[in-house]
């Protein structure tokens, strides 16, 4: 049979190429952000100098633990074709919550945990109105934006300062390798960043995630639970801006209810510099972290110049163009096969 | 109807649909058909467009409730409320669209659901291995590892077979498998689908190639409007009694009326030459000239509907070229068309045609306010006028052009769609089955006001599936075969009996 043979892998050379493409197609992007990563990072030793040491790359991590984890819950609901507004808005009203409750003298042992539920609840919210009510993910979550917001605003107007030594720990504490720094929430987001990565890859549930993405209708009819699994996507989602604003209070020493405006576009920006397609079924949580750092390093190296920091989005925006176009004309290769 | 079954059950069959009755509205979709497979035999569905192949299809594989009628399985009465209820009694569907998933892994599309575990995670090595075995059964020996997306239609096809064999299956239901497939690839098709009736999995093939059915089939069901017309074996029915039992209607050998027609003008007003699109016009010659009809006479999936489209410009060509008024000319989609006066009306009345919630006079008016902008509204009371006198010229009923258009009847709903056309004053109109479904009068009706057209000038085009409906309006009727012009001949030199023959392959018996 012709098909048979034309795709059998012919023994011999290019048998690997060959075999790497038609095996990992869907990391051909996650690569070219790398590529962008290494580069820029090259060019910014080039020009600055300075800019390859264990402190500047350290900080790529510590400066952006919240948004990697954001990114990492993110990538869950855009595998599925779905997107995620409000997860910048959860994030300013978890910590506000947060640092309230320890202000009044809540033990962090309890704030903690009520942060993530506080955000998991915002996320089944959005993934209920989107599954049982059918209102677009844009819309659903757009709402989640505004509740949250709402709520970060009716639980301080102005910005709360955190003392509590344990919460505060998480990010002062650094530990010393080499010159290299990690503190504790760097840690934490990297074990989420394998987490999700686990999950995805090694889950009936992460699976169907990818399923779901790549054809809702036909996941349905291959007889996977996409209604569980989709309500799944958005409480991860949730519970990971609710951490996020456990690693933001630490970071800021603070809660404040106008944290975290347009954070969740740098975070969709992040997940699809990092190779993830909208369009949904395509993409890894790595590399939504090689978008968090591009990002990073595209932030570090602004302000290496001295330049304003608008030129970041800028930047970030003409980046996301970039990638937005290719990944159209990758989609729309393969719909022509 | 009903012809008695060839050959009485020897056993009980796998399945068996008794008094099968579906409705959409008011419209009866499946009248009821009863319908049975045995385990090991390869049973095929035959009939035309709106035959109720696909709707029955729906209601055996739980797309679509049954509103009378019964299911049995093994002689079991069975409920099969949904596709997933199908597939725990191991019925599993094909579908012509490939309904895996393109993103994931060869290996993954056959598993999932289903994965192998090993840790709590899933077993990625185990579930290659087990779909290498799966695709060895079916002879593919494609990388397990590799996206689904990278390959070919026909692999894909193959490997949405080995998820449906991978589990227990006793009826495999493949919808239209070969649409896409070379010969070579059908053959392969040809050789699994033999090892699993060897397996004794009943099979239902679906195709409009009367050559494979007749390669592959051991039982043939025809059904026509919705209506069982007979059960029998395949080495007992000749292709062209086949046809005849799927067309419908006693082939006799009566005088056809034609429009009463001046002669037909010698000028060829749209004509192509060597068109082709891809798959299904291959290389195709047509001309039609001044105030005549040309009908296209051919079986469903002969290129019937695609080589009008592309004389409209509807769809783009591969290659060839379209001549109107002896000039070659490139019709970049409908619009363009209409702006040349070539008009084309689908054969999907319901979903490419009448616009079910606007008025008549919305409809009716709607071409041509289109062609001229939306800036040059058309004042009310002209619309109304103009409406009103298509209404009457053409005998719309009811009369009123305030009538939401989804109200009228289908004979109706022609009527506007062609008042819609003829308000373009075109020159060469194109006409896809326009009589589908619609009452006995009506199409009567249809069939006069497409001959006065022509007496009056126009050149049209005219596609039937009813052989007799095609001789009785045509002037001239050009054969399709498989894609191909196979004659173009003046009606008056065809009966129906001869028509039926050429439509229908000529190396009948093989």
């Amino acid at each position: 049979m012709s098909a048979a043979t034309s795709t059998r892998i012919p023994e011999g050379i290019g048998t690997r190429v060959r075999r790497f493409t038609s095996r990992r197609a869907s990391w051909i992007p996650v690569f070219a952000a790398l590529g962008i990563l290494l580069a820029l990072l090259l060019a910014g030793q080039a020009y600055f100098g300075n800019f390859l040491t264990p402190r500047v790359l350290s900080s790529l991590l510590l400066d952006n633990a919240y948004l990697l984890i954001l990114a990492v819950g993110m990538t869950f609901v855009i595998l599925t074709a779905g997107i995620d507004l409000s997860v910048g808005a959860v994030l300013a009203f978890t910590a506000i919550m947060g640092a309230r409750m320890l202000s009044e003298g809540v033990p962090v042992v309890v704030v903690i945990p009520v942060m993530l539920i506080g955000g998991a609840l915002i996320g089944l919210l959005i993934g209920v109105l989107i599954q049982f009510f059918d209102v677009q993910p844009f819309i659903a979550s757009l709402a989640g934006m505004f509740a949250a917001r709402g709520l970060a605003f009716l639980v301080s107007l102005s910005s709360i300062k955190v003392e509590d030594p344990a919460i505060l720990w998480l990010q002062t504490k650094l530990f010393n390798i080499d010159g290299w720094y990690l503190s504790p929430t760097g840690v934490i987001a990297l074990l989420v960043v394998a987490a999700g990565a686990l999950v995805l890859q090694f889950t009936r549930f992460g699976r169907t995630i990818y399923a779901i993405g790549g054809n809702e209708q036909s996941a349905r009819l291959m007889g996977l639970p996409v209604v569980r699994t989709k309500l799944l996507a958005y409480i991860i989602c949730g519970t990971c801006a609710g951490l996020a604003g456990v690693v933001f209070t630490a970071y800021q020493g603070a809660g404040y209810p106008l944290n975290g405006i347009g954070t969740e576009l740098d975070t969709i920006a992040a997940v699809v510099i990092g190779g993830t397609l909208l369009t949904g079924g395509s993409g890894f949580v790595l590399g939504s972290m090689i978008g968090v750092f591009v990002y990073g390093t595209i932030k570090t190296a602004i302000s290496f110049l001295g330049a304003e920091q608008s030129w970041t989005r800028i930047t970030i925006g003409a980046l996301l163009l970039v990638f937005v176009v290719v990944q159209r004309v990758i989609v729309s290769r393969s719909s022509r096969r | 109807m009903g012809d008695p079954t060839t050959t009485p059950a020897l056993d009980v069959p796998v399945l068996q649909v008794s008094g099968a009755t579906v409705r959409f509205g008011r419209e009866t979709a499946l009248d009821s058909v009863d319908f049975r497979m045995f385990a090991g035999e390869v049973h095929s569905l035959m009939g035309e467009n709106g035959a109720g192949k696909s709707t029955l299809i729906k209601a055996l594989t739980g797309a679509l409730p049954l509103d009378a009628g019964e299911i049995r399985l093994d002689g079991q009465p069975v409920r099969i409320p949904s596709p997933l209820e199908a597939q725990r009694h191991g019925i599993r569907t094909v579908y012509q669209e490939i309904d895996l998933l393109p993103n994931l892994s060869v290996a993954e599309n056959i598993a999932l659901g289903r994965e192998p575990r090993r840790y709590g995670g899933i077993d990625w090595p185990a579930m290659r291995r087990l779909a290498s075995e799966v695709l060895a059964e079916l002879g593919l020996t494609i990388d397990p590892a590799s996206q689904l997306g990278t390959h070919s239609l026909a692999v894909q096809q193959l490997v949405a077979i080995a998820r449906a064999i991978s589990t227990d299956v006793r009826v495999l239901v493949l919808d239209e498998p070969t649409s896409s497939l070379d010969a070579d690839e059908v053959a392969e098709l040809f050789r699994v689908i033999r090892e699993l009736k060897d397996r004794g999995v009943a099979v239902l093939f679906i195709s409009h190639f009367l050559d494979q059915v007749y390669e592959i089939c051991d039982r043939i069901t025809v059904l026509r409007g919705g209506v069982l017309v007979g059960e029998y074996r395949t080495t007992e029915l000749l292709r062209i009694d086949l046809v005849q039992k799927m067309l419908g209607r006693e082939i006799t050998e009566q005088r056809v009326r034609r429009p009463s027609d001046p002669e037909p003008g010698t000028r060829v007003v749209l004509g192509a030459r060597q068109l082709r699109r891809w798959p299904r016009v291959h290389d195709a010659d047509i001309e039609v000239r001044e105030a005549e009809v040309v009908g296209l006479a051919g079986l469903l999936g002969s290129g019937r509907t695609e080589l009008a489209r592309t004389l409209a410009g509807v769809d783009q060509p591969d290659g060839g070229v379209i001549v109107l008024d002896g000039t070659p000319t490139t019709i970049a989609g409908p619009r363009r068309g209409i702006g040349l006066g070539v008009v084309y009306s689908s054969e999907n009345r319901r979903t490419e045609g009448i616009i079910a919630e606007l008025t008549v006079r919305e409809n009716i008016v709607l071409a041509l306010q289109a062609q001229r902008g939306i800036l040059r509204l058309m004042p009310r009371a002209r619309q109304t006028e103009l409406a009103a006198s298509w209404i009457e010229a053409l005998g719309i009923r009811p009369e009123s052009p305030e009538t939401i258009a989804g109200t009228l009847s289908g004979g109706n709903q022609q009527k506007v769609l062609l008042a819609r056309l003829l308000a373009l004053a075109p020159r060469a109109l194109l006409l896809d089955e326009p009589t589908r479904g619609i009452d006995v009068g009506a199409k009567v009706e249809v069939q006069n006001l497409v001959g006065e057209l022509a007496a009056n000038g126009m050149s049209v085009v005219f596609i039937s599936a009813e052989l007799e409906e095609v001789l009785r309006v045509s002037t001239r009727i050009v054969v399709l075969r498989d894609g191909l012009v196979v004659a173009t001949l003046p009606a008056d030199e065809l009966s129906s009996g001869s028509l039926l023959a050429m439509v229908t392959q000529p190396d009948d018996g093989d």
